[in-house]
């Protein structure tokens, strides 16, 4: 009982001084929504098209279908790629992690010509605003064709199919990758520092002269980082969802990943500080160990655009399975392949915290 | 009980000798000071006591317990300030006191503490805006948080302007009144007689020198001398007239006294001379003097010692 005490008197004094120190602040909580924003706004909004499977099973001769693609495809709303016609339209549309399709029927042409009502599929999410968009465009097209030979009597007629493949975005794999970013570096970059600091000052050792011990410390550190983190994610979600309509799926699936990884990032941090002398040395160390890390866990884009060579680094980092973990709640859904992650990270976390714990000294001999 | 004892304490780095083989006590309510220059070894010796460090022989009691073994019961019972005091900089004094008695479990009344150390004005500002003053006394703020009746300040005033150490020494001496046992390291000199009862001084790991200043003086000093101020000329009368081993340095002629009616013999013999003289004093050692003689230079500011003799 009065170990939990002493965390939580441990844990006001930090967490006050954190929040005091405007830098660590900007660093834990605004510093990650800035990256949102940015890459974001580099990724996302480039031109505006909405990206159109379209299949064409009119092979005939009169060059009309030919002529209605080019038609949607000059709209400047959407853009069209074309499927051949050996692929299965719907198939194929989960495979590109795509939802928008359209389906140019093989009697589209003759049906025209002889004024009978002819059906064009169109494929799409109703949730999705590109979606509208493209049923909005293929019906615009449809009416002028109608209009040109038939008084706007309906022939060519747009049908919607709702599709079930969730469209992933960038911003979807971002989101993910930049809590892991903010999971990794608050703690990380903190507690190599502080611990090196307070080795360095002394003040380990004055606070040896008290009740508290080194587990007690390490705790309070850790509930705080949790606490910084979950702040952080919710920040970043929200401006992911508000700013870019990221597709987020929110579980309880994702608070081991909240919990484990700034338990491992902390007791990383004051590993790298306890084991190193000088907190000169320690902050190069901590770079090494972050740097990397940072760059190749699939934090700003996904690991799988990678060379290969560069992915099989990535599957030692610790990192690389908080976020693969976090794409697989948050954006697929698959908790089984979650679960995998989790197990990774706890057994990481248990060696990283015994070890930092072991070797960190109070006093010296 | 007595508070501490230790005997033959020996700790080496390598080929250094820290410590080698000191020994003392310090009885309850006592104020002992372990003076002496940089790298003497008193902050090694005051942290082995703490239990901050290990000792590699000798044997010491501290509130009976061993310091090292019994390090997590000792903390409860004895208050630090360890040299070169540093806190968390975003906390004031007032926070960190109740920091503490949280940790200890403790009731406190910081506003109580506060005062005790002469803090009061400036207990809610935060750690990095105090001045040098203000920090060490909230170092003595937190030793005082779990009441203890022995206290470790390890150079206490060290860096501080003179006008804050004498406050601090305000401090000390209200702690000593109230019965606490004291042991201090200092580098300076007036501290140690200002606020000990008796003093140890250190240097290179012994202790060359231990007792109240009278007995220090008296054991390592030169005893009382005859001082005129006089010619190179009466030196050697002097020299060849009495049986004392004079000295002659700058004007003034000296003379170590055995005993009082020596001075008689000695101005006899000036009169005889017939040569001019100025003016006579006795003079004795002072504990300043003796510290120069016992680490063989004197110690400036910052505790390095500056003039070396041959």
């Amino acid at each position: 009982m009065s170990s939990g005490r002493r965390i939580i008197a441990d844990f006001i004094v930090y967490s006050r001084g954190y929040i005091r120190n405007r830098y660590g602040l900007f660093f834990g909580l605004v510093f990650p929504v800035i990256l949102i924003l940015i890459f974001g706004a580099i990724f996302s909004g480039s031109s505006g098209a909405v990206t159109v499977y379209v299949q064409n099973q009119d092979t005939s001769s009169t060059g009309l279908a030919t002529q209605f693609v080019s038609a949607l495809n000059s709209s400047g709303t959407i853009k069209v790629k074309m499927v051949t016609l050996s692929e299965n339209l719907s198939n194929y549309l989960a495979d590109h992690s795509a939802s928008d399709g359209i389906i140019i029927p093989a009697n589209f042409s003759a049906n025209y010509y002889a004024a009978r009502h002819v059906v064009v599929i169109v494929y799409g999410d109703p949730a999705s605003t590109s979606s509208s968009i493209v049923f909005g465009t293929v019906s615009g097209v449809a009416n002028l064709y109608n209009l040109e030979l038939f008084n706007g009597s309906t022939i060519i007629d747009p049908e919607k199919t709702t599709v079930n493949t969730q469209q992933t975005k960038y911003i979807d794999f971002l989101i993910p990758g930049l809590i892991g970013f903010s999971i990794l570096v608050s703690p990380m970059f903190s507690l190599v520092n502080v611990s090196s600091e307070y080795k360095k000052t002394k003040l380990f050792k004055q606070l040896s002269l008290t009740p508290l011990t080194k587990m007690e410390w390490l705790t309070s550190k850790v509930l705080w980082y949790i606490v910084l983190s979950a702040a952080s994610f919710l920040l970043m979600v929200a401006v992911g969802v508000l700013a870019y309509g990221a597709h987020i799926t929110l579980t309880l699936w994702l608070l081991p990943f909240l919990i484990l990884g700034p338990t491992l990032f902390a007791a990383l941090g004051m590993l790298v500080g306890t084991v190193t002398k000088e907190p000169e040395t320690a902050g190069v160390i901590g770079n090494i160990v972050t740097f990397p890390m940072m760059f190749l866990s699939g934090t700003f884009f996904p690991i799988s655009i990678m060379p290969h060579y560069l992915q099989t680094i990535a599957h030692v980092l610790p990192l690389f399975y908080v976020i693969e973990g976090l794409n697989n709640v948050m954006v697929y859904g698959n908790i089984t392949n979650a679960l995998v992650d989790v197990a990774v990270i706890v057994v990481i976390t248990v060696v990283v915290f015994a070890a930092a714990v072991k070797l960190f000294r109070w006093r010296e001999d | 009980m007595i508070p501490i004892e230790v005997s033959n304490l020996k700790k080496h780095y390598g080929k250094v000798k820290a410590v080698d083989e000191i020994s003392f006590t310090v009885s309850e309510g006592e104020v002992f000071g372990l003076l002496g220059p940089n790298g003497a070894g008193k902050t090694t010796a005051i942290e082995i006591l703490e239990g901050l460090r290990k000792k590699d022989a000798g044997s010491i009691r501290v509130l009976d317990m061993d310091p090292w073994e019994d390090g997590y019961k000792l903390h409860r019972r004895i208050g630090v300030i360890p040299q070169g005091f540093t806190f968390f900089e975003k906390t004031s004094p007032r926070e960190a006191i109740i920091y503490y008695a949280d940790l200890f479990g403790i009731k406190t009344d910081p506003d109580e503490i506060l005062k005790l150390v002469l803090l009061e004005d400036s207990g809610t500002t935060l750690f990095e805006n105090l001045s040098g003053g203000q920090k060490q006394k909230t170092g003595l703020a937190l030793s005082l948080v779990n009441s203890p009746d022995l206290l470790f300040l390890d150079e206490p005033t060290t860096g501080l302007d003179p006008s804050a150490r004498r406050a601090m020494w305000e401090v000390i001496r209200g702690l000593k009144a109230k019965g606490k046992t004291i042991i201090l390291t200092t580098h300076y000199l007036d501290e140690a007689q200002q606020l000990s009862d008796r003093v140890a001084i250190m240097n290179h790991g012994h202790i060359v020198a231990m007792g109240t200043s009278d007995e220090i003086i008296r054991q390592h000093g030169s005893g009382e001398r005859l001082e005129i101020q006089g010619s190179e000329e009466l030196a050697d009368f002097l020299r060849a007239n009495t049986e004392h081993n004079v000295e002659f340095s700058n004007g003034v002629i000296s003379m170590p006294l055995k005993h009082k009616t020596d001075a008689l013999a000695a101005l006899e013999a000036v009169a005889r001379s017939k040569l001019e003289w100025g003016e006579i004093r006795t003079q004795r050692d002072s504990l300043d003097d003796v510290f120069v003689k016992l680490v063989s230079g004197a110690v400036d500011e910052r505790g390095e010692i500056t003039t070396e003799s041959d």
